[in-house]
């Protein structure tokens, strides 16, 4: 016997591809930008001096969250293309166990799991059904409530008749008026606010804690498990 | 009663000059954002197609549309169109009264059948079997379905009759409801405001009577050569917005400036209508130009939008008012001390199981 070689054999699956994790932070990227211009846009910056020709700021502010809303909808598209060609783990944002009663239990326990009810949290490859469960409602769901709601609130200035318009301007009659679907836009913001909170805390702490890695997976792709256990 | 006159007769006969009557034709063209060669067929049009009776009825309403279409700005605007459309019932200024108003509606509606306009000024309250507006002894509900059931076309007038209005803002005791929701089997125009701009209402009825057909409508009904694009789009006052440029406070240097109202809870970004171009009172001014920022009065349920101050709306149904804002602060600081709190004992549960594992090692050596 070798004394002082681990004992602890350590296995490593390929999980997110390069497309995912690239997609991934430029979305995290988007999604930051997103944020911030739109709060700026519903609360200005304190009012500039001068003559009106010396700044763009506002028009700057809005250009930043139109670019952002393009690159996260096109990234949002690609994301669905990927996970028709992409590997098994890829479909799991569009995909729901919904049926499954494993999916449950297995959420249960990661809840018990951060509730400090459960020793030890159980090893996925994928996604913990508590993670996939808030990917699906708030990536998934979430990012497109805010395309659509954002699409028919960019099509009032491409204007009657543009392709945004056609495509998303009936949203605006059905939720109420343009106000509404404002209000609304700016809800689904606080939600993301929130999501990513949550999001960045748990990356960090189950990285830590758990038995898998999670940051660095999202870097190189690769999941590492920390044991051998089942 | 309305002959067979076309409107170029009726016209001379008011005492209008050929030449007034040119000028109007071009005008009427260039309102309706036509080209110049609209300007001749308009006048051919008129020169040649009888009147059309227009009935126009009066609900649940303030007047304000009545006062703002008699206003028209360009007199002959106003002068022609009054004498053009054969308004053949206006209960609020017509000279007639008591039953024989009333029979007048009974007579257009036989004698035109299919081929009168009917304005609605106003909506019917349903609650109590539509007891809150009595015209003439009756529901006022039972008169519009009576007369709109041989209309060619509604023209919903104002906030009321398009959307529902003051009369229809929460909690509505008297469900006040508005012309297409009770009139589902006609076309219907709206020209929503509160009220609706003078120019506005002739142009829209100008349109429908020279063309003989219901101007180009966006997917809520209203037409788009008026309402197809926002206050703000055409603010003369958004190169303000663009540079970041507001007001803060109602006496501040950026009001006596004239910045953008943005802040003061404008709703010209959500709020479709011609005000900015066409303006008000012969095109003398708008609300944002005298210095205040636009309420979005053609807008739908306008007052149930929260405060005219603010421009982020408030939320209802959770208990008391809130905005997305107080909320979503409230909220990601709970979360964030949530966190927090789950981050310390996370580590207190870590320090513990480490302890607890050294001392096992300890125990085996």
């Amino acid at each position: 016997m070798y004394s002082g070689v681990p004992t602890v054999k350590r296995t490593a699956v390929y999980v997110y591809q390069t497309p995912v994790r690239i997609w991934h932070w430029v979305n995290a990227l988007s999604i930051t930008v997103l944020a911030i211009s739109g709060y700026l846009i519903a609360h200005p910056l304190p009012s500039l001096p001068g003559e009106a020709s010396d700044h763009y700021l506002m028009g700057t502010i809005r250009f930043f969250h139109f670019v952002a809303a393009y690159t996260f909808m096109v990234g949002f598209l690609f994301r669905i293309y990927w996970a028709f060609v992409g590997n098994s783990y890829s479909h799991q944002l569009f995909t729901l166990p919904f049926w499954r009663r494993r999916f449950w239990s297995e959420l249960l326990h990661e809840l018990r799991w951060y509730a400090f009810l459960e020793k030890e949290p159980r090893k996925y490859v994928g996604h913990n059904p508590l993670a996939h469960l808030f990917m699906v409602i708030i990536i998934t769901v979430g990012g497109l409530v805010m395309i659509v709601t954002g699409m028919a609130l960019y099509s009032e200035q491409t204007g009657l008749g543009s392709w945004q318009d056609e495509l998303f301007g009936w949203v605006i009659p059905m939720v109420g008026q343009s106000q509404d679907v404002r209000m609304w836009h700016h809800w689904g913001m606080w939600v993301l606010v929130i999501f990513v909170m949550l999001h960045v805390y748990t990356a960090i702490r189950e990285d830590i804690m758990s038995r898998q890695s999670l940051i660095s997976t999202m870097v190189s792709g690769w999941r590492m498990f920390k044991d051998d256990r089942p | 009663m309305a002959t067979t006159e076309t409107f170029y007769e009726v016209m001379r006969r008011q005492g209008i000059t050929r030449r007034s009557f040119l000028k109007f034709c071009s005008l009427t063209a260039t309102a309706l954002g036509l080209e110049p060669v609209f300007a001749s067929r308009i006048a051919q049009a008129m020169e040649t197609k009888p009147r059309t009776p227009v009935l126009w009825l009066h609900g649940l309403e303030c007047t304000c549309c009545s006062e703002s279409f008699i206003r028209s700005a360009h007199p002959l605007v106003s002068d022609v169109v009054l004498s053009m459309i054969s308004l053949d019932y206006d209960d609020t200024i017509m000279v007639s009264a008591g039953h024989q108003a009333e029979a007048i509606l009974e007579d257009v509606r036989t004698k035109y059948k299919g081929n009168y306009i009917l304005a609605v000024e106003g909506n019917p309250p349903l609650n109590q079997d539509g007891m809150s507006c009595i015209i003439g002894g009756r529901p006022f509900v039972e008169q519009l379905k009576e007369v709109a059931a041989d209309c060619k076309a509604v023209i919903s007038w104002g906030s009321c009759a398009s959307w529902g209005c003051v009369q229809a803002a929460h909690p509505n005791p008297t469900q006040a409801t508005p012309v297409h929701k009770v009139i589902t089997d006609k076309p219907i125009i709206k020209v929503p405001g509160c009220p609706p701009i003078a120019e506005v209402m002739t142009g829209v009825i100008t349109y429908m009577l020279t063309f003989d057909r219901i101007p180009e409508l966006d997917r809520q009904g209203r037409p788009k050569m008026f309402y197809g694009q926002r206050i703000h789009d055409k603010c003369y006052r958004r190169p303000h917005f663009d540079a970041g440029q507001f007001v803060e406070d109602w006496d501040d240097e950026g009001a006596r400036k004239g910045y953008c109202l943005y802040k003061m809870g404008c709703k010209g970004p959500t709020t479709y209508n011609a005000c900015s171009t066409v303006r008000w009172n012969n095109g003398v001014s708008f609300p944002i130009q005298s210095g205040h920022g636009c309420i979005g009065c053609s807008e739908d349920g306008f007052w149930d939008k929260g405060s005219f101050y603010h421009h982020v709306t408030n939320t209802h149904g959770f208990g008391i008012e809130a905005n997305a804002d107080k909320v979503g602060i409230a909220a990601a600081g709970t979360v964030g001390a949530a966190i927090t709190a789950h981050a310390a004992a996370s580590a207190i549960q870590r320090i513990k199981q480490r302890s607890g594992e050294h001392h096992e090692e300890n125990d085996k050596a």
